[in-house]
């Protein structure tokens, strides 16, 4: 029998704000336990919350930046549940009235273009981070993170398979760094993805049961996760037996979903308005100002590097990953108006080296002035080609410029025709075998001579000319 | 000396003119505080040698020629269900029996930034549960007026030890009456700003929509001065309004003539006792006698009040209190097995019955399949309330009521009835819903003890409220008289 | 509105309290004489009426976003009955 897999995704992501959501605590990363607190934070007696504006705002962008209606008024819930990385004993969240809503995210998977809804875009409070001790015995609570500010952006249930939900995600992932409301890093907990996943028979109009995946903390783990969670439900029905709505945590160790708690234990978080903050209310005029921050999107961007520049929609697809990359490629072309050759080193070049070295483009030394600048150089036929990927490479070591570079390291191209006829004629002297081939018809031998020019040279001599110059001697 | 029987503008004029030191004045409040501190217990904690060095600090201050503001000086004791930075703050509760606060309210900032003495912390309701005080996770608080009878509740410390002058003045701090009541019941002012008026940051929260912290003092002069302290915006909180102060004191002593007083009949009507109906109608008799002008009024919402309060109230408080879990302050269940069982121990041998009766009442209103019925719906009927104030006050300034249907009742007689318990707060509650300002002030006596008067105003025209309460003392002077315990002597006179 | 023991030890586990056999008797009894109590604002015809959970009427109350002063470490964890190495600690947790 055929199935057909049925997946939401819940995604949380931390927004760049220096300060808390309803304090004026820091909210960096990797500080020492329990030292980004204050009373307000740790939910002591008597404190209470105040909103930051920034953290509204960036909530806002978001929704502007999944195509939702921004709502003209929200409000804030307390949702209530015990845990020990929750001082209130409730989170601070939006029930029924959030930020956002009805957005879509456009994805392409296998060359065709998917509209997956975006239920909600919805503002909260983050909780602290718990460690549990080895031996079980007790655990470690850190407020810092608690009250950094969170949007949770609900998909529809409008992804078919586990590659869906990958793209959805990075999509997703990408926009918001564009955005530039958060740095989306799963690794540091950023962003952090539960899913809601049921299957049913193909051509059935009614969902099947579903269950809630947590706890999948790299793009590797959703996508293993939900392979996993989708082959269980099938086996299981294909044994005839039924799914149990429950809570499963993925166990990235031994490479499975585990339950957490079934439908009978969910939770009643008992939601109801936080008296201790006012609502929202979002005029238009505050929402245009906000859409004017609002960059040009990946799928835009890229479409427009298809038709602007004439890139093949691989190129464009690479250079617009991240913004910083698109921006870089950009500055350079508008030094040097040739897209595809920039884009050909950027992709070629510059990408290969900061693979290599694992950093990202935010940290290279390489200016897009200075990459322009040494294919300016290539093209006066100052330097080779060959020369300036030797030259790109100190540029990427030193961040020095091109021009410098070639200057102190006396790698200017040799086109002195004189200078050249010298050293061509040098080669011919010592090389009479290869001369004769040449002369009998063999024109790989001409290879060996340009090349043994070049090694003479130190690749600094120009092809062209050399050529020219054999040609005419050995005509 | 004993300077203790002072008001606070008198001590103000004395420490002004140099004839008596904050420390002498310090010094005399610890001794009342010895003699009579015994029969009242009102203190869960007192701060002497604190309040002393402040004084002396003060006085030092004074005599290097710095000009004492109105509260300079000035000792007054504070609810112990508002933050003091370092000083042991119990909301009466074993669970927080040993919490000093890494800050204070700023209720508390603002009194300290204008020179006041805390003298100590007083005893209340459990976490200003209750309209007695019996709630407290400690010991009774006694009526100075009667030992056998409660002071009302929940700020019942607050209003015994400004009525035994264990204090010039105190903070206490109203959800639904807590205020008003026991100062009703200990025959002294108390009063309830309107909402968003004073800020409740440092007020550890019951029922965050309702709570207001206000002044209970020994005279209404004394009520505009601590006012004056401590209303104003505050960033710290949201819910705190930016209306302009004006200064209080304007208003004492002023002419009524013209005011208008409505008179709502559902207030008389409802339970309420013979003797109490009599003293507050004779109070609006008398109040037109110097000129204001009575209007009757309908408020048909008024009976609906009490109910809704008590879903909005506990569901408010069962969330506000989930926090006290043992981990990060306050009591701990030290031999818990796991995190469960910790929080159930904590929880259970921490909290007193009040408290987990709240808790479980308002965790019920909330819980799914409910909240409609029950707090949704009691939101809903708050807004009529609102609406029934709103219609009234097209027709008149300020409304006049009594504070509590009862005086003071024997301590026990209640305590295992809690619906009756709640029942004393049927006249205090509605204005509590509409967020409105009302003062407490005494009235009469009904058998030697305290009966008060309520009166509320509009939004933020606490000035009106204070203009007619003084009229209204100055006419009986009802501020000179005093529970007759132990000896003392009206200081300054 | 009558409430059942079961619907109190629903509530009790929902809140983290431990009542014992007693208090069970009791606070169903006592809460469901509150309740029926509660249960004359049924009378009262809502449909039409909005709830009221502000009586002020403020919006947009925010502040900038600004860092200001943290509490210090030993502060932070001063009230805390357990802590270890800067943390706080709590027994096993199991849900």
């Amino acid at each position: 029998m055929s199935y057909e897999v049925v997946i939401g995704l819940e995604v949380h992501v931390e927004l760049l704000t220096k300060s808390k959501i309803f304090c004026s605590c820091p909210t960096s990363f990797g500080d020492e336990p329990n030292t980004n607190v204050c009373p307000v934070c740790l939910g002591l007696p008597g404190v209470l919350p105040v909103i930051n504006k920034r953290a509204v705002e960036f909530a806002i962008l978001s929704g502007l930046a999944l195509n939702c209606k921004v709502n003209p008024r929200s409000k804030f819930d307390r949702k209530n549940y015990f845990y020990p990385d929750l001082p209130k004993a409730y989170q601070i969240s939006q029930y029924d009235m959030p930020v956002a809503e009805d957005g879509y995210l456009n994805i392409k998977v296998n060359g065709e273009t998917k509209c997956i809804g975006i239920t909600r875009v919805h503002l909260e409070e983050d909780a602290g981070k718990l460690i549990h001790a080895e031996n079980g015995d007790y655990s470690l609570i850190d407020y810092n993170r608690t009250g950094v500010p969170l949007v949770e952006i609900v998909s529809e249930p409008d992804l078919r398979s586990h590659e869906e939900a990958r793209v959805f995600l990075e999509n997703l992932k990408r926009i918001l760094q564009y955005t530039q409301v958060s740095d989306c890093k799963m690794e540091e907990g950023s962003l952090r993805c539960d899913a809601n996943i049921s299957v049913r028979l193909k051509g059935k109009k009614e969902l099947g049961t579903k269950t809630e995946l947590k706890n999948m903390n790299s793009f590797k783990a959703v996508q293993k996760g939900l392979e996993y969670e989708i082959k269980r439900q099938i086996d299981s029905l294909e044994k005839g037996e039924r799914i149990s709505q429950e809570t499963l945590r993925w166990d990235e160790g031994r490479g499975l979903t585990v339950s957490m708690r079934s439908k009978e234990q969910a939770h009643d978080y008992r939601y109801f308005p936080d008296p201790d903050l006012m609502p929202l209310e979002v005029q238009q005029e505050w929402v245009e100002k906000l859409k004017g921050l609002l960059p040009e999107m990946p799928l835009q961007k890229k479409e427009r590097y298809i038709t602007q520049y004439g890139l093949p929609e691989y190129d464009a697809e690479v250079l617009t990953f991240s913004m910083d990359m698109a921006d870089f490629f950009e500055d350079c072309v508008k030094e040097y108006p040739e897209p595809k050759v920039v884009s050909n080193w950027v992709m070629g070049e510059l990408m290969g080296f900061l693979n290599a070295e694992r950093i990202d483009i935010t940290e290279t030394k390489v200016t897009p002035l200075n990459l322009a600048k040494l294919l300016h150089l290539i093209d006066k036929g100052t330097i080779s080609g060959k020369i300036g990927k030797t030259v790109f490479e100190e540029m990427f070591k030193s961040g020095e410029d091109p021009e410098a570079i070639v200057e102190e390291k006396g790698l200017l191209q040799i086109s002195d025709t004189k200078e050249l006829e010298k050293i061509v004629d040098e080669v011919i002297k010592i090389n009479p075998g290869p001369v004769e081939d040449l002369k009998s018809g063999k024109k790989k031998a001409m290879g060996f001579l340009v090349g043994q020019v070049m090694k003479q040279t130190k690749g600094k001599a120009n092809p062209q000319i050399v050529n020219k110059i054999l040609r005419n001697r050995l005509k | 000396m004993k300077y203790f029987g002072l008001k606070v503008h008198e001590a103000h004029k004395l420490i002004k003119d140099r004839e008596i030191s904050s420390e002498q004045l310090t010094k005399s409040i610890m001794d009342r505080i010895e003699d009579v501190e015994g029969i009242v217990h009102g203190y869960v904690t007192v701060t002497k040698e604190y309040a002393l060095k402040k004084a002396r600090e003060m006085d030092k201050k004074i005599a290097e020629g710095e000009e004492p503001g109105p509260l300079s000086g000035i000792p007054c004791a504070i609810k112990d269900n508002i933050c003091t930075k370092d000083i042991l703050t119990t909301c009466s509760s074993k669970i927080l029996k040993n919490f000093k606060p890494p800050y204070s309210a700023t209720v508390y900032q603002k009194l300290e930034e204008q020179g006041c003495i805390m003298i100590g912390k007083t005893n209340m309701d459990e976490f200003a549960m209750g309209s007695s005080t019996e709630n407290s996770g400690f010991f009774t608080t006694r009526n100075p007026w009667d030992p056998a009878r409660v002071p009302g509740g929940s700020s019942g410390g607050s209003s015994a030890v400004v009525a035994a002058d264990e204090a010039l003045f105190a903070l206490g701090s109203d959800t639904g009456g807590s205020i008003r009541q026991p100062a009703s019941f200990c025959g002294v002012v108390g009063f309830k700003p309107t909402y968003g008026r004073v800020s409740r940051y440092g007020l550890i929260a019951f029922a965050s929509s309702l709570d207001q912290i206000g002044p209970i003092t020994k005279d209404v002069r004394d009520c505009a001065l601590i006012l004056n302290a401590i209303c104003g915006h505050d960033p710290m909180d949201s819910t705190s309004v930016s209306a302009d102060v004006p200064d209080f004191t304007r208003f004492v002593d002023k002419d009524i003539k013209g005011i208008k007083l409505g008179v709502p009949k559902e207030y008389y009507t409802m339970q309420i006792d013979d003797s109490v109906k009599k003293e507050t109608g004779e109070a609006v008799t008398n109040l037109a006698n110097i000129g204001a002008e009575k209007v009757e009024l309908e408020m048909p919402y008024t009976a609906y009040a009490l109910p809704a309060y008590y879903l909005i109230n506990p569901a408010e408080a069962s969330s506000n209190l989930a926090r006290y879990d043992g981990i990060r302050y306050g009591f701990t269940y030290e031999d818990a097995e796991n995190l469960l069982e910790a929080y159930k121990k904590t929880r259970s041998s921490g909290f007193g019955p009040e408290v987990k009766r709240r808790i479980m009442l308002g965790t019920y209103a909330l819980s799914s399949g409910y909240y409609e019925d029950y707090y949704l719906k009691a939101q809903k009927v708050r807004s009529l309330i609102a609406r029934d104030f709103d219609q009234a006050f097209k027709n008149c300034d300020v409304i006049v009521t009594p504070t509590a249907p009862t005086v003071s009742f024997r301590t026990g007689e209640k305590i295992d009835d809690p619906l009756m318990m709640y029942l004393n707060d049927i006249f205090t509650v509605p204005v509590s819903m509409a967020g409105l300002p009302a003062v407490s002030i005494p009235c009469g006596f009904v058998n030697g003890l305290p009966v008060g008067l309520q009166i509320i105003g509009k939004p933020f025209d606490e000035g009106t409220i204070i203009k007619v309460a003084s009229a209204f003392e100055r006419m009986l002077a009802l501020d000179k008289v005093k529970p007759l315990f132990g000896s003392y002597v009206r200081g300054g006179a | 509105m009558e409430i059942t023991k079961g619907n109190v030890e629903h509530v009790a586990e929902l809140a983290r309290l431990e009542i014992t056999e007693h208090e069970k008797d009791i606070f169903t009894e006592q809460l469901s004489n509150i309740l029926d109590y509660v249960e004359m604002l049924n009378e009262l015809d809502t449909k039409e009426v909005s709830p009221t959970s502000h009586v002020v009427p403020l919006v947009n109350v925010f502040r900038e976003d600004e860092i200001k002063e943290v509490l210090k470490k030993d502060e932070a964890l001063k009230n805390a009955p357990e802590k270890e190495d800067g943390y706080f600690k709590v027994p096993r947790v199991i849900e």
